[in-house]
């Protein structure tokens, strides 16, 4: 099976190479090659989808014979995680790494299959060609091949215990969509630039592709949070550790991209820009893949001594280095004869805000990789804090949030005095109340930042509501639904907008949970005894009593604890295990405590703080019994005079199976039963210690909303993904210019939209909506020259039958 | 002000911004950041400065002292080997703290022992991704 597969990842490579030819080979328009080369592109997701299917089942069988599965599973791994093993694995990550390559570039070519004739063979060319880098290092590198084999082993190393949480199976394959996905955008844009074809339709081709990208970053971000804040007792849910970084960044920059292409596609405007935030985008997430391959940076992520770091680091050169070439190559082309109209308008805030946004990224990347430049020039290894990095982002982030607030409240083009009055005066009046109560009746007047930070998010979303109310309010005057059913309608018929704001609401719930939890939190070390209690913030905490659990893989020392708060009393159970090492036979029982260790964190969750518990037991008594226990076993096997009467009978037994192998198994249960017992008496006797736990104890306040803030923000970017009834039907999406008709169609809806909800005064619709109709006369116009030597009515008729299209977009949206 | 003109001036101001959020930024980090050090270069380090420690903490090493634990470490490369350097440390102890693993420590050395500074234990997780295998 091994060497089928291995057989299969070749030809997956052979077949990269081969759609990335076919695709150039047919750049001139032959369109047989190139409809050839996008069906080889989904035979190369075909067999890379079963080269990933080959590995899950033999990790589901537990085939030993391959490498990967007796190194990272075992007989007693549970199954759910034997199938989230392939990619704890340095070789099965890159399989998922091509495979989601793979499909993403199988799906962005079938939506594009009728379009963008000229940038599809580069874009196709530059997707395989990354795809065949990642594919070719399975092949080639050393000690990466996910089909290796070996020989003779009966059950595996297992996975690390400190992996083995529902989280391992989401987070990683969530991160590595998001840099996978990627791609798309950066693949077509180099495509756009080769051709200069650089307009937007690149951008309405992949900007689902961007979305969706962003959407698994952030989810696999917020995941890895949870992840560290619930298990790993560290108590935190961010770090700024080199591999939190890596994934932000690309994150940050994606963010950024989202927001100016937009522009772009309004616009015609920020096209350098754009090219070079998808650059770098993409750039960022390929260093996020060689971040934890590489071992250059110190981080609690594991690194380990590898191979294939500097083949990363060389497909990031190349990428860099060859699109800003490329960029610098297309200046002249990429220049917009537009400028921004006025500085209070959305394009001009979503300048700020990616000017923000890529400030954050660039302090964040200076941060990260500070111990490289330190190095580079001082020849001194240094590094930066948390501190450091909070001093610089603090401020952005709070920022962020300002603008997060304005951009919704501002209209395309151009905003008048006596509009922004209208919809300001609402969000800035909450603001202003929200920071006089907060100051007179909190504490927070000591923590500016998170004053400002509160208030900003005050007026976004009030901002945020305002918008969905104004926009139900405006639905409600044609038609007559209730209340819900006009917001329904509203964000149905406008998934991105709405969306969009939708996410905006998510982040800034998810800005003020991380404020509060940051700036306001109590943190404090007790030691306590069993019976003894200790008031932390308020709360009277009780260590009740320790409780024991022995299984054949680990010790349990769990602690009851008892949270009195008002009248109120609740238990929380914490609790710290010991496993034995995974996958080397060991017979002691001091063996318990030579592999890993996890905590369990005991946590009360509430809308206004989280009790957040983490022990710390102190073992070493426990030990000491463990090595003794481990002693008078090995004396009672050896039938040491005055051994109680059992050794003496497993000592003939032992005896008797050396001479008669038959014996052996019954041997074996028989030293493995009473070394049980032996433990189960070891671990026990911690119950008599009346041992003291150390108790880190964490008041975090609104830090559930953190959370609700991130699934917010994740329902919102669905929405905006989810396609459009139009789109679905796959009625009449079809051609470039069919998009760019709907484009322009949507545009005008937007502005109708603006200028029902009181965004855009009358004189101000008038003008952009006269501005926006000449630009989908001149798109219609276009399209009817194209027709000329095909058509027959290419004389001015069809301009103006088409034209009493633009005069209802709502007709020509529905179909 | 014609507009040419008014554009020059914004594209002066936005670059001066961040030139000048630029020099914040490098000055900040060579002043706010720690020197990276391994345990032997300690040994003979000025007592009091602040440093990342970076480094292998020797098996059976690890003892209780009160609130908190001591150790010994060596550099990474001597593998267990060489001349080890005393270390205290109070505050949480990541979970897969233990003897073998490299761990990174910020403290200053006191009275020839390093004393951590409470929160700043870092532990390389081994797990994931190793090509060697480890104990």
């Amino acid at each position: 099976m091994a060497s089928f597969g291995s057989a299969l990842l070749a030809l997956a490579f052979v077949t990269a190479l081969a759609a990335g030819a076919l695709a150039l080979w047919g750049r001139q328009g032959d369109r047989r090659r190139v409809d050839l080369s996008r069906r080889t592109v989904y035979a190369f997701c075909g067999l890379l989808t079963a080269c990933v299917l080959i590995i899950e089942l033999a990790f589901a069988s537990d085939d030993f014979g391959f490498k990967i599965v007796q190194e990272h599973s075992s007989l007693e791994t549970p199954t759910f995680y034997k199938l989230a093993a392939m990619w704890s694995s340095q070789e099965g990550s890159l399989l998922l790494w091509a495979w989601v390559l793979s499909i993403a570039a199988a799906l962005s070519l079938w939506s594009t299959r009728n379009k963008l004739r000229e940038i599809v063979p580069y874009a196709t060319a530059v997707m395989m060609g990354v795809a065949a880098f990642f594919t070719g290092l399975m092949l080639f590198a050393p000690d990466v091949q996910p089909f290796a084999t070996t020989t003779g082993a009966t059950d595996g190393v297992g996975l690390n215990p400190l992996l083995q949480h529902p989280s391992m199976m989401i987070h990683p394959p969530m991160l590595y969509s998001g840099y996978v996905a990627m791609t798309v955008p950066f693949a077509f844009a180099i495509g756009a630039l080769i051709t200069r074809r650089l307009d937007a339709e690149w951008i309405r081709a992949t900007r689902r592709f961007a979305l969706i990208a962003w959407t698994f970053l952030g989810f696999g971000l917020l995941l890895g949070a949870r992840w560290s804040y619930t298990e790993l007792g560290w108590g935190g849910y961010w770090a700024w550790d080199p591999v939190e970084n890596a994934a932000l960044m690309p994150w940050l920059l994606s963010t950024a991209f989202l927001h100016s292409i937009m522009v772009q596609e309004k616009r015609g405007m920020l096209k350098v820009w754009n090219a070079c935030l998808v650059v770098g985008t993409f750039s960022m997430a390929l260093l996020g893949t060689f971040l934890v391959r590489s071992g250059v940076l110190q981080s609690i992520h594991a690194f380990g001594d590898n191979t294939v770091g500097p083949y990363i680091l060389g497909l990031i050169g190349v990428v860099v280095i060859g699109s800003t070439l490329l960029i610098v190559s297309r200046l002249d082309d990429l220049r917009s004869p537009k400028r921004i109209d006025s500085l209070v308008s959305r394009e001009a805030i979503f300048l700020v805000n990616n000017l923000l946004l890529v400030g954050l990224t660039a302090v964040i990347f200076w941060g990260t990789f500070f111990p490289l430049i330190s190095e580079l020039f001082t020849g001194e290894k240094a590094s930066l804090a948390a501190p450091w990095f909070d001093r610089y982002t603090t401020p952005l982030a709070i920022l962020l949030v300002l603008f997060t607030g304005i951009g919704p409240l501002l209209a395309w083009r151009r905003v008048s005095w006596e509009s922004a009055k209208r919809v300001f005066r609402l969000p800035l009046v909450v603001a202003g109340v929200t920071l006089v109560a907060l100051a007179l009746f909190t504490d927070a007047s000591h923590k500016p930042w998170a004053l400002a930070l509160f208030v900003f998010a005050a007026f976004a979303l009030t901002g945020l509501a305002q918008e969905f109310w104004a926009g139900a309010t405006a639905r409600r005057k044609v038609s007559d639904e209730s209340m819900p059913a006009a917001l329904v309608g509203l964000v149905t018929r406008n998934r991105r907008r709405y969306g969009g704001y939708i996410v905006h609401a998510g982040v800034a719930v998810l800005l003020i949970g991380i404020a509060a939890s940051s700036s306001f939190q109590t943190n404090r070390d007790v030691n306590l005894k069993p019976g003894e209690s200790t008031v932390v913030d308020g709360r009277r905490i009780t260590y009740v009593k320790p409780i024991v659990e022995v299984d054949s893989e680990k010790f349990t020392f769990a602690q009851k604890v008892r949270v009195e708060e008002g009248g109120d009393v609740s238990y929380l159970r914490s609790s710290q295990r010991f496993f034995k090492p995974t996958g080397v036979p060991v017979g002691t029982i001091g063996s318990y405590f030579a592999g890993e260790s996890t905590s369990e964190v005991g946590l009360e969750p509430g809308p206004k703080q989280d009790l957040w518990i983490a022990p710390r037991v102190d073992v070493a008594d426990v030990q000491r019994r463990a090595r003794a226990a481990d002693k008078g076993f090995a004396a009672c096997v050896k039938g040491v005079p005055g051994t109680p009467p059992q050794c003496k009978a497993l000592g003939a037994l032992m005896r008797a199976s050396a001479a008669n192998p038959a014996l052996r198994s019954q041997a074996l249960a028989q030293v493995s039963k009473l070394q049980g017992l032996a433990a189960e008496n070891v671990a026990e006797s911690y119950l008599g210690d009346n041992a003291p736990v150390t108790f880190k104890v964490i008041v975090n306040p609104l830090v559930t909303w953190m959370w609700i803030g991130g699934l917010i923000a994740l329902a919102g970017a669905l929405i905006a993904i989810w396609p459009t009834r139009g789109r679905r039907r796959g009625a009449l999406v079809r051609t470039e210019a069919d998009a760019r008709k709907e484009a322009k169609y949507r545009e005008i809806r937007d502005a109708e939209l603006d200028h029902a909800v009181g965004k855009l005064s009358d004189e101000d619709f008038a003008a952009v909506d006269a501005e926006l109709r000449e630009e989908a006369l001149e798109i219609l116009d276009d399209e009817n020259g194209a027709k000329v030597p095909v058509g027959v009515n290419g004389n001015g008729n069809g301009t103006n039958g088409n034209g009493a299209h633009v005069h209802d977009p709502e007709k020509v949206e529905q179909g | 002000m014609d507009p040419q003109r008014k554009r020059k001036i914004r594209l002066v101001v936005a670059l001066s911004v961040a030139v000048l959020l630029a020099v914040a930024l490098i000055y900040t980090s060579f002043s706010a950041s720690t020197e990276a050090k391994e345990p032997s270069e300690l040994l003979n380090a000025t007592p009091g400065t602040s440093y990342d420690m970076t480094g292998e903490v020797v098996k059976g090493s690890i003892h209780h002292i009160g609130n908190g634990i001591a150790f010994r470490v060596v550099d990474r490369e001597a593998h267990g080997k060489g001349k080890a350097l005393p270390v205290t440390y109070q505050g949480t102890v990541p979970d897969p703290f233990r003897g073998g693993r490299e761990i990174v420590l910020t403290g200053s050395l006191e009275n020839g022992t390093f004393v951590g500074e409470p929160e700043t234990l870092i532990t390389k997780c081994p797990s994931k991704f190793t090509t060697k295998s480890n104990g």
